[in-house]
């Protein structure tokens, strides 16, 4: 797939180092003991906790997905149709992330699937987090 | 100082708030609408600016108020459709400088502040309270009822209006780009369009209730019908067409299971009502529509998209809202003019509010039954932004029109018009409306 690059900014910068690391990170308020994705400035619950990150374990499952036929990312218009699947993390399934199922053919998702994390080479260098199905 | 946001406070968006306190003491009167175009010509008289200019003197019109009778002015100045000016593009500065323009030369051709319509009528002479209820006109009717129950502006003139740009919407700016930046990646770096979160919801809901896409035709042939009988719509003044069961059936993908016809035509238009309190719509020239209460949803998805669960307790929630706060319950509605762009998120609204009695995972199967203007259960008279097109005005348009006896053919004739709520646009994230015939 032919994904955009990704420059880091402040906010999500430990979620793109840890995919460079082949590390799944995602914020979490200490306050709380509880995720959030994507990363925030403060956390969305109590609002003033000390916020950090923790690597997950890169399980998770297909929550839902869509086939994406019109496409307003221009680098990913050639690769139309291409499934759009929402991953739930195994650690907090209110956690989702999104995954274009590489090696899953367009609208042969199968949901409820159990997936596994990989990490994506992007054109800029950059990692992304990816997932496949689990063997 | 420049027009700053409504407070917070202004919204009620908390169950348990009880009876609304200016129940009924509020009133719609006027409705100004402009024409409607796909896109923007790029002539002075077509502008954003122009239509919503055209649009607030036709509302004082309609409603029987000179302008200087006018105190008030509430906005959403937020005005894309999903276009932006390309930043590689000349300013059009020769309709810029045609009008009396603000510090952005944007103002009036691709935003609108309140500032720019005050310099560009000088005949509201005596405006003393503008506030911005941004995005949809749904936010703005919320802080314009309010304004006027409390008192901060006595008639008050309300405005909504959308530009739309050459060229297809969201192609530009960073998803044409090479690189994007990391925060907003973790969303958008797999190419979903806009469509795609109600699309999802909407599988889940099929997945879970054992419904199917082509359900949602007669829904969908009914929003048209009725579209094509709002003279003030896109569909109405440009293009004609019914909608079959087989154009909707076999109209090509966008994001599985959205097709085109899942998504609202974007376009351009203002539209604009005059509030007033309810003593004073007295004696104006249009039938006084009551507002009996107003309500707002602020919930927020945990991750990344809704889940059905989430938008099922949220659609619940806001009923509850809309119905504590105006003293009614789902039996008092004589119908709906809830939002529908996407319309796959039309049944969560309905459900939510228990419409007819219908429960989650009712609504496909209640769409199979009559839910014409001439039938006891109509669904979205209006014909919404799928019938008439994006603009998230005509929902309360019709409710007003319907009560007051102005739906012209698309007048309700299988239930007396007497209650109606309107609003959206989000199951999670969204402003609702409950209009009445009677102040009590």
């Amino acid at each position: 797939m032919s994904k955009q690059g990704v420059n880091p900014d402040e906010l999500s910068q430990p979620f793109w180092d840890g995919a460079n690391d082949n590390k799944l990170m995602i914020q979490n308020c200490i306050t709380c003991n509880k995720l959030q994705h994507p990363p925030e400035a403060e956390c969305r619950d109590c609002e003033n906790g000390e916020l950090e990150w923790k690597e997950m374990s890169g399980k998770g499952k297909i929550y839902n997905y869509v086939v994406v036929y019109d496409c307003p990312v221009r680098t990913l218009q050639e690769d139309q149709p291409f499934n759009v699947a929402v991953v739930m993390l195994d650690e907090d399934p209110g956690i989702q992330m999104y995954s274009h199922l590489p090696g899953v053919p367009a609208d042969e998702v199968p949901v409820g699937a159990d997936v596994e994390v990989i990490f994506e080479k992007l054109p800029n260098g950059q990692h992304v987090p990816e997932w496949k199905l689990t063997n | 100082m420049a027009t700053q946001n409504a407070p917070q406070s202004m919204y009620r968006s908390e169950e348990g708030l009880g009876i609304w306190e200016h129940r009924g003491k509020v009133a719609a009167v006027g409705i100004g609408h402009s024409p409607t175009e796909r896109r923007w010509d790029g002539h002075r008289d077509t502008s954003v600016g122009a239509l919503s200019i055209l649009a607030l003197r036709k509302a004082m019109e309609d409603a029987g108020v000179t302008p200087d009778q006018v105190d008030g002015l509430v906005i959403t100045p937020v005005t894309t459709t999903g276009a932006f000016w390309p930043e590689e593009d000349p300013l059009p500065w020769d309709v810029i400088k045609s009008y009396n323009q603000t510090d952005d030369p944007l103002d009036g051709i691709a935003k609108l502040s309140a500032e720019w319509l005050l310099k560009n009528m000088p005949e509201l002479t005596n405006v003393k309270y503008t506030q911005y209820g941004p995005t949809c006109m749904s936010n703005a009717l919320n802080v314009a009822s309010q304004a006027v129950g409390d008192g901060l502006t006595n008639v008050c003139l309300v405005l909504k209006a959308w530009h739309n740009l050459p060229g297809r919407y969201y192609q530009s700016g960073p998803n044409a780009h090479d690189t994007i930046q990391g925060t907003p990646a973790i969303r958008t770096l797999w190419g979903a369009p806009a469509c795609s979160g109600t699309a999802l919801q909407f599988a889940e809901y099929c997945r879970k209730y054992g419904k199917t896409h082509d359900m949602m035709a007669p829904f969908m042939i009914n929003s048209r019908r009725n579209g094509l009988m709002m003279p003030e719509g896109y569909w109405y003044q440009h293009r004609p067409e019914e909608l079959t069961a087989e154009d909707y059936e076999y109209a090509r993908w966008i994001a599985k299971p959205a097709n085109l016809f899942d998504n609202d035509i974007p376009i351009m238009m203002a539209g604009a009502y005059l509030f007033t309190t309810a003593e004073r719509a007295k004696d104006m020239k249009q039938k006084p529509v009551y507002i009996l209460n107003h309500a707002s949803s602020e919930a927020i998805p945990r991750s990344l998209t809704p889940t059905l669960d989430e938008v099922e307790a949220e659609t619940a929630s806001t009923a509850r809202k809309i119905y504590e706060g105006a003293g009614i319950t789902a039996a008092d509605l004589s119908f709906e003019n809830m939002y529908d762009g996407f319309p796959q998120f039309h049944q969560f609204h309905i459900e939510g509010l228990g419409y007819r009695g219908i429960k989650f995972g009712e609504a496909l199967d209640f769409y199979q039954t009559d839910i014409s203007i001439e039938g006891p259960n109509p669904v979205s008279p209006s014909g919404g932004n799928i019938g008439a097109g994006r603009s998230r005005v005509w929902l309360h348009t019709d409710s007003i029109q319907q009560i007051q006896g102005r739906a012209g053919a698309r007048a309700v004739t299988g239930v007396k018009p007497e209650i109606a709520v309107s609003g959206g646009p989000m199951p999670l994230g969204g402003n609702y409306t409950v209009w009445s015939a009677t102040p009590d």
